[in-house]
């Protein structure tokens, strides 16, 4: 392998025309040609302003101040176009279905060679060459909304591998992904380095994830600075990450929970290695961790759904469906994407109807009251915080669904002071809504929905795209709400820990229904169903098949530990 | 496919076969004559063939049937306005008078019974001869074709980002609607006018405001794959043409010199039965 620098950064300073402070603070960096290398960093830390400096969308589109040296292949970025920059640099963006500018599969993959006025035959031949490396050779005709997250992922690398760019550049490949899909993601980019040798720089937060297969180094990002350099192992063993609003993989937080040393550990990078003096020991007495009964349902359930038929386009989503839902639960709703896990949630608040069956709320049926009148009692929050705001004012955006309702001003203000203060929003109250910051946003779309005073509420993904500090907090929010607030909880989610740390009970949905309905550690446990559901098993799970022990009790058993050290 | 709007259908006759261009450029060149010509013997024998392409595409009435119906009745409204707006304009084209009845400012002759007549046969060769072109033509084809006439390809390309993000937006548009009636917006048929255009109207600032977004990113998509570097750009749908694309074009060229011969043969753009 090649031994020259490919990308060199000196003394980089970056500052965008918008802001007071620079984003990028002295970035001195050399990655060398055919290294994979990970740049973490929570949100807020720089790291997709420096890629984004890298594949010249800075400063060429967005404006900024730029002081320093950034040299590409060996080439000073300044004397070199946007489009020059792209033939060095690949880029596969966030979100890999704003990306796709296509009609089609084919279309889509040939966009660059269109832009560059290569003949048809050739685009042809480069097409299905590159389609068929990606396995997505029998999707080359279909339209973007009939393909699933990792096939449109594939799709936009193919679009971009069959520029044979020297750089790939991904910009938080597993945002868009479910748990199986991102696992096979990760395992592709892999694939591709081994063979193409090519520079692979992966921008993400979830570390645990991309670490699952080899990286070279980890730049460790935090405010605008490069924290340091590392190897996986030797970050690993530092112990920092969590100190920069990151997550540590599982597996090290249970051996460390455990009372194993870190330090000592051989192949700390790798869950399915990790190995060390006095490990499995500590592990099996971890092991022996009381694990809870199994979901009661109560008598009298707050939600329940009988023998409900739904169909969608000819195609049948749900099949004679049955859940009850428990006065307090938190629960998640998981399962690969496109099973059906929305359209549940929507069923519920009522936006769309069941071809049969009943959905009763409290014993009463629901059958024909309004979205209007169930956003009474159910409130449906939707993913994106935007998407649900539409006033100027945080106060206004509050008020506005009881205002709709005809309360009169005194009652709307004193029930709006008090979900301010429930929702730690109280000292902004006088505050425009475009002041507030994603995980703020995101409790004001709740706070809207709270003045209602739902007895339900369903998020759609709560925490997409968060690092590890705003997804704590929006939880442990959402944990207050359940736990103080008596508020019955339904959750859409990817994330497999999270299931496991804040739900009391997860619902598996496959095709056509309930593949599974229990506590969450179970649901791990149970490898049928984590294949059919395209979960991912953590990788507590990957530690505890090794040395034949329950993952259901490791995992309690780091749960319990993780909360001792909460409230203490 | 999922593109409502146009309802591309894919199916395989010799009409679907020929390339989006040559039936771009036929149906633009016979439009233009059946608007210039007022003969209506020409107008006649292009409808018999229009009609004759319509049956060939093999398009269902299913398919068309509420595009038809709106464009009847706006044809039908619009032959209305031009009758109450100058009932005299046939005897004013044709030199002579010949009353049907009389009805003082209203007063109907058979000139402008013709007139309207020439009128109607011209919206009527249009129509068929549209759909064929917007129901036979893969959507990723248009802008290809589009480019190939000379518009410039960076308008062109609008035509197909607007086909590959209108699903998206409409899909945005719906959740974003439900979520605000949960609010307590009442935007269905239950609600007063008002009510519901002030809650439409609440709907928009949040679609609008993630459209723009959405446009953000993908215009830095496109430039990160090079979009707008080079002043031409190829089409990966874009297909060589075959001997019916060229015969269709040769057959378009025809219907034209028909058309001028009946105009030099008229003296005018106007057939004159009343002479």
């Amino acid at each position: 392998m090649e031994n020259k620098s490919i990308i060199e950064f000196r003394n980089v300073t970056f500052q965008y025309n918008s802001q007071l402070e620079p984003t990028l603070k002295n970035i001195n960096l050399n990655i060398k040609s055919g290294e994979k290398v990970l740049i973490v960093g929570s949100s807020g830390s720089g790291k997709s302003t420096l890629g984004n400096l890298i594949n010249g969308i800075i400063p060429r589109n967005v404006k900024g101040s730029l002081q320093g040296d950034i040299l590409i292949d060996g080439k000073n970025i300044q004397s070199m176009s946007l489009f020059d920059l792209s033939l060095k640099v690949g880029t596969l963006l966030q979100n890999s279905n704003d990306q796709f500018v296509g009609l089609t599969v084919a279309e889509d993959i040939a966009f660059g060679m269109e832009n560059d006025c290569v003949n048809n035959a050739e685009m042809k031949t480069k097409v299905n060459q590159w389609a068929d490396y990606l396995d997505i050779k029998n999707l080359l005709q279909q339209a973007p909304n009939q393909l699933s997250g990792g096939q449109k992922q594939r799709t936009g690398l193919a679009g971009i591998m069959v520029d044979e760019a020297p750089i790939l550049l991904l910009d938080e490949p597993l945002a868009a992904l479910d748990p199986a899909a991102g696992f096979s993601s990760i395992k592709l980019v892999d694939d591709i380095h081994q063979k193409l040798h090519n520079t692979v720089l992966i921008i993400e937060h979830r570390i645990e994830e991309v670490l699952n297969q080899s990286v070279d180094k980890v730049i460790l990002m935090n405010d605008g600075e490069i924290v340091g350099i590392f190897k996986p192992d030797n970050l690993l063993k530092e112990n920092i990450l969590q100190k920069y609003g990151l997550r540590n993989p599982l597996y090290l937080d249970l051996l460390k929970s455990a009372g194993v040393d870190i330090q000592k550990l051989e192949h700390i990078a790798s869950a399915s290695l990790v190995n060390g003096n006095g490990m499995l020991p500590k592990l099996q007495l971890a092991n022996q961790q009381r694990i809870p009964n199994a979901i009661k349902n109560d008598q009298n359930p707050i939600l329940k759904i009988q023998h409900l038929n739904f169909s969608y386009n000819q195609k049948t989503i749900f099949k004679n469906l049955n859940l009850s839902v428990n006065h307090g639960d938190m629960l998640a709703l998981v399962g690969k994407n496109g099973v059906g896990k929305s359209t549940l949630s929507k069923l519920i608040a009522g936006f769309i109807k069941p071809h049969s069956g009943s959905i009763c709320l409290n014993g009463d049926s629901l059958d024909g009251v309004t979205i209007k009148e169930r956003a009474d009692k159910i409130g449906y929050i939707m993913q994106d915080p935007d998407k649900m705001i539409s006033k100027v004012m945080i106060k206004d955006e509050i008020a506005l669904g009881l205002q709709l309702r005809g309360f009169d001003a005194d009652y709307i203000d004193q029930k709006v002071t008090e979900v301010l203060k429930v929702c730690h929003l109280y000292e902004f109250r006088n505050w425009p809504i475009s002041a507030l910051s994603y995980g703020q946003k995101k409790r004001l779309t709740i706070a809207s929905i709270l003045v209602l005073d739902p007895q339900l509420l369903i998020l759609d993904e709560p925490t997409a795209g968060q690092d590890y500090y705003h997804y704590t907090e929006i939880m442990q929010f959402l944990q207050d709400l359940n736990q103080k607030h008596h508020i019955t909880m339904i959750f859409v989610t990817h994330d497999m820990y999270l299931m496991t740390e804040y739900a009391n009970r997860a619902v598996v949905l496959g095709n056509y229904g309930i593949l599974k309905d229990d506590y969450p550690e179970a649901i791990l446990d149970d490898d049928e169903v984590v294949l059919a559901a395209h979960l991912k098993s953590t990788s507590i799970s990957t530690l505890a098949r090794r040395f034949n022990l329950s993952a259901d009790r490791l995992t309690h058993y780091l749960i319990s530990k993780e909360s001792n050290n909460k409230h203490e | 496919m999922n593109n409502s709007i146009f309802g591309y259908d894919g199916n395989d006759t010799w009409i679907h076969k020929l390339t989006g261009t040559s039936k771009l450029i036929f149906f633009i060149l016979v439009s233009i004559i059946s608007m210039i010509s007022y003969d209506v013997r020409f107008t006649l024998l292009v409808l018999v063939l229009s009609a004759f392409i319509f049956q060939q595409s093999k398009i269902k009435w299913q398919q068309i049937k509420l595009v038809v119906k709106l464009i009847v009745i706006f044809a039908i409204l619009n032959l209305i306005t031009v009758y109450i707006f100058s009932p005299g304009h046939g005897s004013y084209l044709y030199g002579t008078r010949h009353v049907i009845f009389n009805f003082g400012y209203l007063t109907m002759t058979q000139e402008q019974l013709f007139y309207e007549l020439n009128l109607a046969i011209k919206y009527l060769v249009t129509v068929p001869i549209s759909l064929v072109f917007l129901i036979t033509t893969n959507p990723s084809e248009f802008s290809a074709s589009l480019n190939q006439i000379g518009v410039p390809y960076r308008f062109s390309y609008a035509v197909s980002l607007a086909l590959r993000y209108i699903p998206d937006v409409q899909q945005d548009f719906q959740s974003i609607s439900l979520a605000q009636q949960a609010r307590g917006y009442e935007i269905s048929k239950k609600g007063k006018v008002m009510d519901r255009i002030k809650g439409t109207s609440q709907i928009l600032v949040p679609l609008i405001l993630s459209s723009l977004d959405k446009i953000q990113v993908i215009s830095q998509a496109m430039e990160l794959r090079r979009f707008g570097k080079n002043k031409s750009r190829t089409w990966y749908m874009h297909r060589k043409f075959s001997k019916n694309d060229y015969l269709t074009l040769l057959f378009a060229m025809l219907i034209i010199l028909i058309g001028i011969l009946f105009i030099k043969i008229d003296g005018s753009r106007f057939f004159n039965p009343f002479k």
